[in-house]
């Protein structure tokens, strides 16, 4: 961003006025008049490049840190890259992809990042969607449970799941414990390919349950007032006005959280690593997920090119999930 | 009149919940919270009592040495410095730049300017393990394997950031205060420390927090980037968990020394956090 350049800017001064120092007449008035002149150009040249220079350094690191790397990783997934030599690579065409079709793993961990993405995010939303409902009304003690309910929030994927995995213990496990109280006989939770991807799915919805259900609370906040007392005189009653007023009415909010919830689930890493302590995901890959299957090929089995295949494979099902969002979204709005 | 509308029943803000609700709320208020406690519980006794039955549902007296022992064995104390810089930097140069790219967006007028903001909005989409093999390509050329700088700079700075603080100051800020400070003379560094700071201050402080204790929980990319001789909290905690036959009250003591500072900020700043994720999400 050159001075020159800035020069050549138009002179039709931007919002606000230009401060323009009074006229005296006087010998200092011709001095008076070039130095407001100065001043009404340098402050122009502020104007109309100090938005970019704001903006920049998050463009910068954008560019460095997340689209730069965005498209090498394409560019490396079309390659041989070993992690012990990760700057020497072979090109190799769409080799790991054609791999990826043929790799029954691969497919697996689609599956399971499906079903665990599926069994984590419907529940966890629809109790938010419940706990934000309830919290929406006058509650002594309201910001109490707010607080707790964000708890598991501040607790990391890494500290939440060591201790999850012990409650979900075989033989010593509080949960299995608590099943015989009512008579259910133990659970092998961790070797069970069901009951492996439940516990998994129990860790995201305890720790984003609460998080969305703030974020529905907000949203519901919001809708005006005399949407439920016209619904109310009409004859709607609470369940009724739940679900013509407030979901409706929430809409863009659902969506927002789905989206995000999407996202998440795709990249489902740490709950599968720790659950079970190894990158396999269970010693028949039972929960291992795609985000895992990356870190396994990547740094397990040293195929940094297959492990950009993976991740750019994720990224296409996120796209074509987005696509199908935008779509549905579209029908929405057009039946409304 | 007033006699009907005392008779609807109404859903929404101003009516008392009841005893269902409160019993509801309770009990997930009761879920939310037993991980934690237990947590607590389970690193304040033996790992022979923790295998047994039933599980301790109490505190026992091993509190002290099962955190003496998970500070030496994950290197926690090295883990908890690291995370502490880690965390701070990150949040303080996200809440920055998110402050100054915020306020171009909400009351500044330029060129693409509209495209730009999608492009912000849109990269909150990005998966990380999108970028994770380019960015340890580049950790590896530079030799910076082990160094805390490969997982700062990477998250410097933060799209939701900037959107947060554009949706607060697009009402907070008002337009004509940066025009009287225009018509005075200021030029923007001078408008942004005196009127865009001081204003978007409460707003920065939320952004520092949820920031914090999101780069405090980062996983993924320090995992790779890091190794257990100069670890976070969170590669600390996964060490713990890899020995031989693991000893369970030690992880938990683990847990609970990565947990506590955020627990610790959440028994302070709690208000404020919910409110600013709620915040967040009305504009969002």
């Amino acid at each position: 961003m050159t001075s020159e350049r800035l020069d050549t800017a138009p002179t039709a001064p931007p919002q606000g006025a230009v401060p323009l120092p009074p006229l005296r007449p006087g010998p200092a008035a011709g001095r008076e008049q070039r130095r407001a002149a100065r001043r009404s150009r340098r402050y122009q040249r502020d104007a109309r490049w100090s938005p970019y220079a704001l903006i920049a350094p998050f463009f910068v690191f954008f560019a460095a840190f997340g689209l730069f790397p965005l498209l090498y990783t394409g560019w490396a997934s079309l390659h041989r890259v070993s992690l012990h030599t990760p700057t020497r690579m072979e090109w190799a065409g769409l080799h790991n992809y054609t791999r990826l079709l043929e790799d029954e793993f691969f497919w697996n961990a689609l599956r399971n990042t499906f079903t665990i993405g599926l069994i984590s995010t419907v529940p966890q939303l629809l109790m938010a969607l419940g706990l934000a409902h309830l919290l929406n009304y006058r509650l002594h003690g309201s910001m109490f449970f707010r607080v707790a309910m964000l708890t598991p929030y501040a607790t990391s994927v890494a500290a939440a799941t060591l201790v999850f995995a012990m409650l979900y213990g075989r033989d010593f496990g509080m949960i299995n414990w608590a099943l015989g109280l009512v008579g259910i006989d133990s659970i092998d939770w961790e070797s069970g390919t069901w009951t492996s991807q439940a516990a998994v799915s129990t860790i995201v919805i305890w720790r984003w349950t609460g998080y969305n259900a703030l974020i529905y609370l907000a949203a519901m906040q919001a809708v005006p007032d005399d949407l439920y007392e016209s619904a109310a005189l009409d004859g709607a009653s609470r369940w009724q006005q739940f679900i013509h007023v407030t979901i409706p009415s929430l809409r863009p909010t659902i969506l927002f959280t789905v989206v995000v919830s999407t996202i998440g689930a795709t990249q489902l890493f740490g709950e599968p690593l720790l659950f079970g302590g190894s990158q396999t995901g269970g010693a028949s890959h039972q929960y291992q997920t795609l985000g895992l299957y990356l870190y396994e090929q990547g740094w397990f089995n040293y195929h940094l090119g297959r492990a950009a295949a993976i991740a750019w494979s994720m990224f296409l099902i996120l796209i074509v999930i987005g696509l199908l969002y935008w779509l549905v979204a579209r029908r929405l709005r057009k039946s409304h | 009149m007033a006699f009907f509308t005392t008779r609807v029943s109404r859903a929404g803000k101003h009516l008392h919940g009841g005893r269902f609700t409160y019993a509801v709320l309770t009990l997930f208020t009761i879920g939310s919270l037993f991980p934690l406690v237990w947590t607590a519980i389970a690193a304040s006794r033996s790992s022979a009592r923790l295998a047994e039955t039933p599980p301790p549902f109490w505190f026992g007296g091993n509190l002290l040495s099962n955190l003496g022992a998970a500070w030496s064995d994950a290197n926690m104390g090295k883990a908890l410095f690291n995370t502490v810089f880690v965390a701070g930097t990150i949040a303080a140069s996200t809440v920055l730049f998110a402050t100054l790219a915020g306020f171009a967006f909400a009351k500044l007028r330029f060129r693409a300017r509209n495209l730009l903001l999608l492009l912000v909005i849109g990269t909150m989409m990005v998966p990380p393990q999108l970028s994770v093999v380019p960015l340890f390509m580049a950790i590896a050329e530079l030799q910076w394997t082990n160094q805390l700088q490969a997982v700062i700079l990477p998250m410097m700075v933060s799209a939701f950031g900037v959107f947060f603080m554009r949706q607060y100051l697009i009402s907070a800020l008002p337009t004509e205060l940066i025009e009287a400070a225009r018509v005075d003379g200021a030029h923007s560094l001078r408008v942004i420390w005196h009127v865009v700071f001081p204003i978007a201050r409460p707003a920065m402080a939320v952004l520092g927090m949820l920031t914090f204790v999101m780069a405090w929980n980062e996983f993924f990319w320090p995992i790779i980037a890091l190794t257990q001789d100069n670890p976070t909290v969170q590669v600390a905690l996964t060490g713990l968990g890899r020995g031989y036959i693991p000893d369970q009250s030690v992880i938990t003591a683990g847990a609970l020394l990565g947990t506590l500072p955020l627990l610790a900020a959440f028994a302070l700043f709690g208000k404020q956090i919910v409110g600013g994720i709620m915040q967040g999400a009305v504009k969002g």
